[in-house]
């Protein structure tokens, strides 16, 4: 017992200040690819390389095109930063990036020039949630934003996206200081929070789940898979995200999103953070 | 030379010896030797392979081959300790059937039913016809790796009739159905337990519920690109299985990475199995309520993950490889870095250690706890950690040296007992291993570039990668298809081989020790099903 005390009192406090206090992620960390349009002679070699197919180039006038990017499916690998003839394209170390829509995640910027790559121009209508959610509600904010109960569910992610949600639980994240707390019944769930492309192997499971919880309920996605697909698109063995078949309140992006992001996330559908603005969304 | 190439000739010799005429043997390099014989052969030859050469079977393939050798093929891998032996067959599409090994070779018996399941095969005397990968609302007669399967077109779901469990029936026995959706954060699977009271009586698992249908996926993919599906195999074992993945191409391109690659490799490889045996420590305490314990092991698995994101940009360690080298160097504030941290996570973890091992409450729920025994982890081809609690050896970074690891001194760390107490020791030994491993491989760095240039790959060519994941052995085959594709990429995950012992080791043991069981092998659902 003494020892334990012992072990106890040495370790002190671990927890981290975050949200009261933004804590930056490492320079070296991969996080959301910025464009610098006037390099961008729109060569398309970062459409050619993109392992999630979610960079695409289409023109749009007689000498520019639209470049753009989609973050929810983006694995945040920075192969368009290496492969990129002209250095357009850099890798910054922002991580807070969940938003509501999926429209608020696509990046477009017009370049000039006309793609003329072999892989060019992805749909963006993949963009576009099957499923898409209501309107934020001001009466989830007022009942559960104190005190919210998740529900995690894995529905087929790679595991990186939920050994993170697992560090939410422990001494560095801890996020029951944030009336926050998970639990093993989705009849006690407010929020669930889902990981994994949906695989057809899980789908009937996460339907079962998602109708076990009482209204008002929140669904986020977490991760490059759940939000989009990441690298799993064209399978024959996922749905390729959760809206394709739930409507999703909030999506972070990641590969997998870093805990802090996971709380930025959580927070922001409980109306306690503000989201991701796009490029776009900030110049719109 | 390795120890490897000089046993090369000699391997092929040995087997020449082992099956006379019976088969037609080939050396297609040093290491590695393919046997081609006839279908109604290959259960005797696998079987005097295996006990001939004392050779486990690391992983077997199948693929279909109709347009190119008008059949399917399917290739049987064994580890020897002079190289690697594959024993091949063809298979006629018009009765698409093979006599099954896993009579012959119990560590077959997974491999079989996902042939079956995934190009249609069939093992014939398998004595567990079952599914396997495919759920019971798959459509019979759709294999997905067949080449004519197009994955774009979405597959009905039927109306099959349900899975058939093993039922045990007798006064008291009660059957405990648990998952796929468990109470805490973890991956999805299906456990069916028959107990009598507290005491599990039989546990059978009903898994692949991740199944996200990679390998089809990197058909027909450039070598390139099926490097980010490596990748995305799985979060905590991401760096092994792109190492793996990228020997595989390497070795097909006859191509060596620079000294200072290869030593790079290594370094990170043993800081992934850092922060996995650290965080696999502090997990088990929460296996029997030791939140103390549990805070330290977290703790210290975080220390190490933001290591990793300062030396390469991300917490699991995912693109940092690349085919031919690294694309990440580590500098001298890197290097720097690594070592101040290591040094001071390791202070930390002999305390962690020192109080795990001294508080009785835990060491009473760890010892005798899930034995796995040795006969069986040897008979179903156990790896990693859960063999060498077993009593069984082997380890591919001393056995088959890759990347830096020929240069380097790797403790030979076995535990007899079986037990959730030797495989946490295991751990822990392979932790102190692994510091020092990194500490050494930091400090002497070769200087030199970190990446070379790859040749073309040829068509139609095999080849194996290989690491030591911090679950075990991982091995990947790749076979090309013309204009430098992949037309096969197979994934065996160390927790393939281990799944199938979780289900010996729990029987006798109460239903409330189950979760601590399954922690101390800590295995991956997402590795094992793709």
């Amino acid at each position: 017992m003494l020892n334990v005390l012992r072990a106890t009192l040495r370790m002190g406090r671990v927890t981290m200040p975050y949200p009261g206090v933004d804590e930056a992620a490492s320079p070296a960390y991969r996080g959301r690819p910025a464009l610098d349009a006037g390099r961008c002679t729109c060569a398309g070699a970062c459409v050619e390389v993109c392992p999630s197919q979610v960079i695409s180039l289409h023109p749009s006038g007689p000498d520019t095109s639209e470049w753009r990017l989609d973050l929810a499916g983006c694995v945040f690998c920075g192969l368009c930063e290496d492969a990129c003839p002209e250095g357009a394209i850099h890798l910054t170390n922002e991580f807070a990036l969940a938003a509501r829509t999926r429209a608020n995640l696509v990046e477009a910027c017009t370049v000039s020039g006309r793609p003329t790559g072999t892989r060019q121009s992805v749909e963006v209508s993949r963009a576009q949630p099957t499923h898409p959610a209501a309107a934020p509600n001001r009466r989830i904010r007022n009942l559960l934003g104190r005190s919210l109960h998740i529900r995690h569910m894995d529905t087929g992610s790679d595991n990186a996206c939920d050994w993170e949600i697992a560090a939410l639980l422990g001494p560095v994240y801890d996020v029951q200081r944030l009336g926050i707390d998970f639990v093993a019944s989705p009849r006690h769930a407010d929020m669930l929070l889902v990981t994994g492309a949906v695989t057809r192997h899980l789908q009937p499971a996460l339907m079962a789940t998602y109708v076990a919880m009482p209204s008002p309920k929140l669904v986020v996605a977490v991760g490059d898979e759940a939000c989009g697909g990441g690298v799993l698109q064209g399978s024959y063995a996922v749905a390729g995200g959760v809206d394709r078949v739930l409507p999703v309140d909030v999506y972070i992006p990641g590969s997998p999103p870093r805990p802090q992001a996971l709380i930025h996330g959580i927070l922001l559908a409980l109306g306690r953070a503000q989201p991701y603005q796009s490029f776009t969304a900030q110049q719109g | 030379m390795t120890a490897v190439e000089a046993g090369g000739p000699a391997l092929a010799d040995q087997v020449r010896a082992l099956l006379a005429e019976r088969a037609d043997v080939s050396q297609s390099s040093g290491h590695a030797v393919s046997i081609n014989v006839a279908v109604e052969d290959l259960p005797d030859v696998c079987a005097r392979v295996q006990h001939g050469l004392r050779a486990a079977l690391a992983t077997m393939v199948g693929y279909d081959d109709r347009s190119q050798s008008g059949s399917y093929r399917l290739t049987y891998v064994f580890a020897a300790s002079a190289g690697w032996v594959s024993v091949e067959t063809a298979v006629d599409p018009r009765s698409p059937a093979f006599p099954s090994v896993t009579p012959r070779l119990p560590a077959a018996h997974w491999y079989e039913r996902e042939v079956h399941d995934m190009l249609g095969l069939v093992p014939e005397g398998h004595p567990d016809p079952r599914r396997l990968v495919l759920h019971d609302d798959w459509p019979a007669g759709v294999h997905p790796l067949r080449k004519d399967f197009d994955p774009l077109v979405p597959v009905p779901r039927v109306d099959n009739p349900p899975y058939r469990f093993h039922q045990l029936h007798g006064e008291g026995i009660v059957e405990i159905p648990v998952g796929p959706i468990h109470a805490g954060v973890i991956e999805p699977g299906h456990f069916r337990f028959a107990a009598v009271g507290e005491v599990v009586l039989h546990l059978e698992t009903r898994l692949f519920f991740t199944h996200r249908g990679i390998e089809k996926l990197a058909e027909g993919k450039s070598a390139e690109q099926v490097l980010p599906l490596a990748e995305h195999i799985c979060g905590a074992c991401a760096l092994s299985h792109a190492v793996a993945y990228c020997q595989a191409v390497e070795a097909l391109a006859g191509a060596a990475v620079p000294p200072r690659a290869a030593a790079v490799r290594s370094l990170l490889l043993e800081l992934e199995r850092l922060y996995n045996h650290v965080g696999d420590l502090g997990n088990l305490c929460a296996g029997v309520g030791f939140a103390v314990g549990t805070s330290h092991g977290a703790w210290l698995k975080e220390q190490l993950q933001r290591l990793n994101e300062r030396i390469a940009g991300h917490r699991f360690l995912r693109g940092v490889c690349q085919l031919g080298g690294v694309r990440r160097d580590v500098d001298a504030d890197a290097a720097a870095d690594i070592t101040h941290t290591l040094q001071q996570v390791q202070r930390e973890f002999e305390r962690f250690i020192e109080l795990l091992l001294r508080t009785e409450s835990v060491m009473e729920r760890f010892t005798g706890t899930g034995r796995l025994d040795t006969e069986s982890a040897t008979a179903l081809g156990a790896v990693g950690v859960a063999a060498r609690a077993s009593g069984v050896s082997g380890d591919l970074r001393k056995d088959h040296p890759y990347a830096a690891y020929g240069t380097l001194s790797i403790p030979d760390v076995v535990q007899p007992d079986g037990d959730v107490r030797a495989r946490a020791q295991v751990r822990i030994d392979e932790t102190r291993a692994a510091f020092a491993l990194a500490m050494h491989l930091v400090a002497s760095l070769p200087e030199g570039p970190t990446t070379t240039s790859l040749a073309p790959l040829p068509p139609f060519a095999t080849a194996l990668g290989f690491t030591e994941s911090p679950r075990g052995s991982n091995v990947h085959w790749i076979r090309t298809g013309q204009n430098g594709t992949i037309d096969r990429y197979r994934i065996r995950s160390a927790s393939y081989c281990n799944w199938p012992v979780v289900a010996l080791a729990v029987p006798g043991n109460m239903v409330p020790d189950f979760p601590l069981i399954n922690k101390s092998f800590e295995l991956c659902y997402a590795c094992l099903d793709r």
